[in-house]
């Protein structure tokens, strides 16, 4: 199969002899008047495509598992089939499921399948974070819960996800840097996000500043994310940092 | 419902409550916080089958606590003390028989609307990390709804009454705590429940530590009166706790219900006589304190150095003339005036009297208190 980049042609014409391409025709690895003439064209659609793509894959993702993870709670034979059938999607390799998924009805190259690809890479860490978490709530203090009279509704959302909550963030700091990551070799199906210019600029194999600027914003843009979750995290649990006597 | 004092409650008779007291009565109004009365307990033969296990757990345990009782279940691990206790709040279902509560089987309410009317305590203590100790406490008003400032009201009353400064402790989580039984022992109280259960609640702890939480919550239910069933394995602490105990012996059967008193003096067969001890007399001895005893005059006698407070047990006593050599021992009360003179004879005397019967525990114990405050 062969991929269309689609994409705005990102090599100007280098003739002309401006002084505004001397460093494009110099051919250097970063030029930022590139960069400047770009950003509102190129980079930043592709920035904000990229947040949309790992929003939508991160909540799809982060609903989905949680629901498993809750299921597999109550009822303990679900979990190794649900963990079995997550661990398989996980170990795909990105580019082969890209293109198992691809001649499905109604997928095909759109944002659709990059979403569903993505997606399934974050259910097995979701699932395995989110189902330990909930594990992981000492037994007296469930018994606690339960002696003092609240129904496992109750239990559940009063005290067993809220004790959870520190593993299911760190569930979702992993699914959500991961998705950050693989969504820019989404760009082969959906040509969008930072991986529409990484490619673009591969594919040229000359002019290597959009590339560079690019990854380097998805780099960025994870290690934002990741922060953010953390704050998320301190804001949530504020008793899981608090210094034992 | 534990409604007393609260805007919603009605003197209609409620299905779901031990408690249907007319306003006016004098439970709404007793103790720091109006508790209600305790309420009387009973096992009516109650079994406790496991499904794919040849011996029940309890094959049918009959059992009265009077309303406000301190009654110690105790036995070796496999007797069903455990099992007994949490059949009561329906954590485990009854397989046979019937359990009432202030005359009410625990089978006519909903386990969750049951277990908010009974306190519950357990060795792990069990509060919740990422509540604070208010919000801990706070649970159980929570779930029965309370409106915020009766809950916070009720919240610090409670820290008062187990000595906390609700202004430092309140806000603080679990873990940033020492001596969270105290605190768990308050969440139990939160909502008044007429009956608190405690699952060996001063189990895991040093021997110091467990005999200042003892004390701690004698002088409590002092103030309180609920009915309590309170599990251990520990015979010392049975005796100490409890006002009846019952021993329960392998595959869960009722050896003997008795004041301690009762069962140190007449173990009612071999397994009990085995389970308090070759030191049961000694025991005995440290259920009364001395001023329970006819302490002999200290005329013409001149007061000795070694001394002894009056609220001393006799045991204790005991073994400090031993200690000594036999020489007697001169007993001062509270405000250091000599209260009398004891020797190994005049305890060998008391003995042979079979003077320290039943209820010297009860009475022991608030001698002491009263001596000392």
């Amino acid at each position: 199969m062969t991929f269309v980049f689609a994409a705005a042609p990102v090599i100007p014409n280098f003739g002309g002899g401006s002084a505004r391409f001397a460093c494009e025709r110099a051919n250097r690895l970063l030029c930022p008047n590139w960069v400047s003439r770009n950003w509102s064209t190129v980079l930043w659609p592709a920035l904000r495509q990229h947040v949309e793509l790992t929003l939508i894959a991160v909540a799809i993702g982060f609903v989905l598992s949680t629901a498993l993870a809750l299921s597999a709670y109550r009822r303990h034979w679900l979990e190794r089939p649900v963990l079995i059938v997550t661990a398989i999607l996980y170990t795909i390799p990105s580019l082969a499921l890209f293109e198992l998924l691809e001649p499905l009805p109604g997928l095909g190259l759109s944002r659709t399948t990059a979403e569903v690809a993505l997606v399934s890479y974050t259910l097995l860490i979701l699932f395995r974070n989110t189902l330990t978490g909930l594990r992981e709530v000492p037994a007296e203090v469930r018994d606690a819960a339960r002696g003092m009279g609240m129904s496992d509704r109750q239990s559940l959302l009063r005290v067993e996800l809220p004790l959870a909550m520190p593993a299911i963030i760190a569930g979702l700091r992993i699914a959500t840097v991961t998705v950050i990551s693989l969504a820019t070799v989404a760009s082969l199906i959906d040509n969008e996000g930072l991986g529409a210019p990484i490619l673009s600029a591969i594919s040229n194999e000359v002019f290597k500043t959009e590339l560079i600027v690019a990854g380097g914003m998805a780099v960025l843009l994870a290690l934002m994310a990741d922060g953010l979750l953390v704050l998320l995290q301190r804001r949530l649990t504020p008793w899981a940092r608090v210094r034992a006597v | 419902m534990l409604t007393s004092g609260s805007p919603e409650y009605s003197d209609r008779e409620t299905r779901s409550g031990f408690f249907p007291l007319p306003r006016d009565h004098p439970a709404h109004d007793e103790g720091p916080s109006s508790f209600p009365q305790a309420a009387a307990l009973e096992l009516r033969n109650v079994s406790k089958r496991y499904p794919g296990q040849k011996e029940p757990a309890i094959p049918g345990l009959s059992l009265s606590v009077e309303a406000g009782e301190v009654c110690v279940l105790v036995g070796p691990s496999g007797s069903g003390k455990t099992t007994a206790m949490r059949l009561i709040n329906r954590i485990i279902s009854l397989s046979g028989g019937d359990i009432l509560i202030g005359g009410r089987s625990v089978l006519d309410h909903q386990p969750t609307e049951l277990r908010k009317q009974i306190g519950y305590v357990i060795q792990q203590i069990g509060l919740f990390p990422h509540l604070t100790v208010n919000e801990n406490i706070a649970t159980v008003p929570k779930l029965l709804g309370w409106n915020k400032a009766r809950t916070e009201a009720r919240v610090r009353e409670l820290l008062e009454l187990i000595g906390m400064d609700p202004d430092d402790i309140g806000p603080r989580y679990p873990a940033q705590l020492s001596g969270g039984q105290r605190v768990g022992v308050a969440r139990a109280l939160a909502a008044d429940p007429p009956l608190m259960l405690m699952d060996e609640p001063f189990g895991a702890i040093d021997p110091i530590s467990r005999a200042r939480l003892q004390d701690e919550f004698l002088r409590l239910q002092e103030q309180v009166r609920k009915t309590v069933v309170f599990v251990t394995h520990d015979i010392d602490e049975a005796i100490k706790m409890g006002d009846r105990i019952a021993i329960l012996r392998q595959g869960g059967v009722l050896a003997q219900h008795a004041t301690p008193a009762e069962i140190l003096t007449e173990p009612a067969d071999e397994f009990v006589a085995e389970f308090v001890g070759e030191d049961r007399a000694l025991k005995r001895l440290g259920l009364a304190t001395l001023a329970d005893i006819e302490l002999l005059s200290p005329n013409g006698l001149a007061p000795g150095p070694a001394r002894v407070p009056l609220s001393a047990t006799v045991r204790d006593a005991l073994s400090r003339l031993i200690a000594g050599g036999g020489s007697p021992l001169t007993v001062v009360d509270g405000e250091e005036q000599v209260a009398g003179i004891v020797t190994l004879e005049l305890l060998g005397s008391v003995l042979g009297d079979g003077a320290l019967g039943d209820g010297v525990h009860a009475d022991g114990s608030s001698v002491a208190a009263e001596r000392e405050s």
